[in-house]
């Protein structure tokens, strides 16, 4: 019986997001997800619909919270490294970028030359292969079924050169306070090489699947429309913001890790719809080849890591030869590095728009606090907003054109 | 002159009392404003056409405990045409953290508070829906906390599985 109690104050609290037509039954209340296919992970909706007319949308998010910002302030700035990769899980090395961005702005590490070429193109490899799941995904929510199993051939490519730099698919930790872990494997270059050759005749070949698919067109085009000064409002970065016409992207406007040496296009779209957000994004898959085309170019020979023993471990051959690189090594690799007190924040453009980090130290080794600003989170909130008086099938087109990844949201 | 200079000198003019103090930290500026004034401050970054804040992109909540005060929010506010970020600080008090809801300024601070809200306990005067956002309606406590413990769960072994098992929490029908 108490239990029944409980309940009922819970829809009491949430009647102010429905319309007074709810409680007459009027309009219906339809529960979406936190187990369904089109919610892209764990997102829940409680949805209150009119017939098939979406009246009020409520997401409902922390189902994939696991703790993440809480367990790093326990670990060591560099054990706690191995957290981010497990946040955005299509977006690993844009976030140790971040935190890694964040740390060496707190504790003034200066990152040589090679190490932020290599990770500008980890960067875009990575956003390449979070595009592509996002093709895939968001297509077959439309039932253009087969461009999935397509975009997931591609994609294992690039977990393929992350596995040849990193030893691992999906979660490397490979760009580490400094640099990166290690300097990349001699055929790095012509593996990527190869894979850019290969790239373009199939995204050619897939938008010319959807492009060409009336079905597609129907479902997209003028759904979701959401005009640039709303989306600035509600928090939206990245593609989905771009698809507005609103030209922000942080590797232009706040250049990191050497963007600006780099030559690229910011892709707009001014349709502010679903089909529209397509558009930046497949535009984005060019962008990304060129900068890493552009990053290859500009690959020197050098080190790969700073050469401040106390925020990088001396080389192994040093250790058998020099008592210093002993204890640098002892000392790296058990109390880790001390940090000053103070707050710094570092953002980057992740796949899904701006990923900051708001890094606290305290003067110890571990960090005070650690927050990220993720763009799936702040995304999301629009949702309640973007889908009124759309029908529940225009949803769908709708959380798949924003791309969230509710790694991301919940942390 | 910078966009971040001009805003600065306006808004210490027209807030005397609302900020309280600047500091520069690794080239950053953070501007500690009085939360009274918060939404004020808020609404003229906005709203003047010189200035033209019209991003929210973050609220972060830090503790340091066991200062005093114990709670910083920290705001970050961009201008998307002058390129021009600034970085607010409220300070806090430890016991009954309340800071005024900026939601009516940038919507998007709905869900950021709702997350300072459920993780660290801080309250938000005039939110629309403040709820726990990440975790469940009924938890207790507010995790982010520095008091509040890490938890960890026991590992169990052929030969300690019983005695753990007794301890355990299990759903009860």
């Amino acid at each position: 019986m108490s239990q029944v109690r409980e309940l009922e104050t819970t829809v009491e609290e949430l009647k102010h997001l429905f319309s007074p037509r709810a409680a007459t039954g009027e309009t219906m209340l339809l529960n979406l997800g936190p187990q369904h296919p089109s919610t892209h992970g764990v997102l829940r909706l409680l949805l209150e619909l009119d017939g098939e007319e979406v009246v009020s949308c409520i997401p409902d998010v922390g189902f994939l919270h696991t703790g993440i910002e809480k367990n790093m302030e326990a670990k060591t700035f560099l054990k706690a490294l191995v957290m981010t990769d497990r946040m955005d899980y299509l977006n690993n090395m844009g976030n140790n970028l971040t935190y890694c961005l964040a740390i060496e702005k707190l504790c003034a590490i200066e990152v040589p030359e090679r190490a932020q070429v290599l990770r500008v193109i980890c960067a875009e490899l990575q956003r390449i292969a979070s595009h592509l799941v996002w093709l895939g995904t968001s297509a077959i929510d439309l039932n253009a079924s087969s461009i999935l199993i397509y975009c997931f051939r591609d994609r294992e490519r690039i977990m393929d050169l992350f596995e040849l730099i990193g030893g691992q698919r999906m979660m490397t930790s490979y760009i580490r306070p400094g640099g990166v872990w290690r300097d990349v494997p001699a055929e790095f270059p012509a593996a990527v090489e190869s894979f850019l050759d290969y790239l373009p005749g199939k995204l050619d070949d897939y938008e010319r699947l959807l492009d060409k698919n009336p079905i597609y067109l129907a479902r997209t085009i003028d759904i979701g429309i959401v005009d640039g000064d709303e989306a600035l409002a509600w928090g939206m970065t990245g593609p989905a913001l771009r698809g507005s016409g609103v030209n922000f992207d942080v590797r232009r406007a706040m250049p990191y890790s050497g963007y600006e040496n780099f030559e690229f296009e910011v892709p707009l779209e001014t349709g502010c719809d679903v089909y529209a957000r397509y558009r930046v994004r497949m535009r984005e898959f060019r962008e990304s080849i060129k900068i890493i085309r552009q990053g290859l170019r500009l690959l020197k020979p050098g080190p790969f890591i700073t050469s401040d023993r106390k925020f990088a471990p001396p080389p192994r051959a040093e250790l058998g030869r020099s008592m210093e690189a002993v204890i640098h090594h002892f000392k790296y690799w058990t109390d880790g590095f001390p940090a000053p007190d103070g707050e710094v924040y570092a953002a980057t453009e992740s796949p899904r728009g701006e990923l900051g980090c708001l890094l606290a130290g305290d003067g110890g080794p571990n960090p005070r606090r650690v927050h990220f600003r993720t763009p799936s989170f702040n995304t999301l909130q629009v949702l309640s907003w973007l889908s009124r008086g759309y029908l529940v099938a225009d949803l769908v087109a709708i959380i798949g054109s924003i791309d969230i990844v509710l790694g991301d949201v919940d942390r | 002159m910078s966009h971040l200079e001009r805003t600065i000198s306006a808004l210490q003019e027209r807030f005397p009392h609302g900020v309280l103090g600047k500091a520069e930290f690794r080239g950053d500026i953070t501007l500690q404003i009085d939360s009274a004034s918060l939404v004020a401050v808020c609404r003229y970054l906005r709203d003047e056409p010189a200035l033209g804040y019209n991003v929210l992109v973050d609220i972060g909540a830090v503790d340091y405990s066991p200062q005093e005060p114990r709670f910083a929010l920290f705001y970050i506010v961009y201008a998307l045409v002058q390129n021009t970020r600034l970085r607010l600080k409220v300070l806090l008090p430890g016991a009954e953290p309340v800071a005024p809801s900026i939601s009516g300024i940038w919507p998007s601070a709905n869900w950021p508070e709702r997350e300072a809200f459920d993780m660290m306990g801080i309250g938000f005067e005039g939110h629309p829906d403040l709820r726990r956002i990440l975790m469940p309606a009924d938890w207790e406590g507010h995790p982010h906390r520095k008091d509040y413990p890490l938890g960890y769960e026991e590992v169990q072994f052929t030969f300690n599985k019983r005695e753990i098992d007794a301890r355990k929490k299990y759903a009860t029908s």
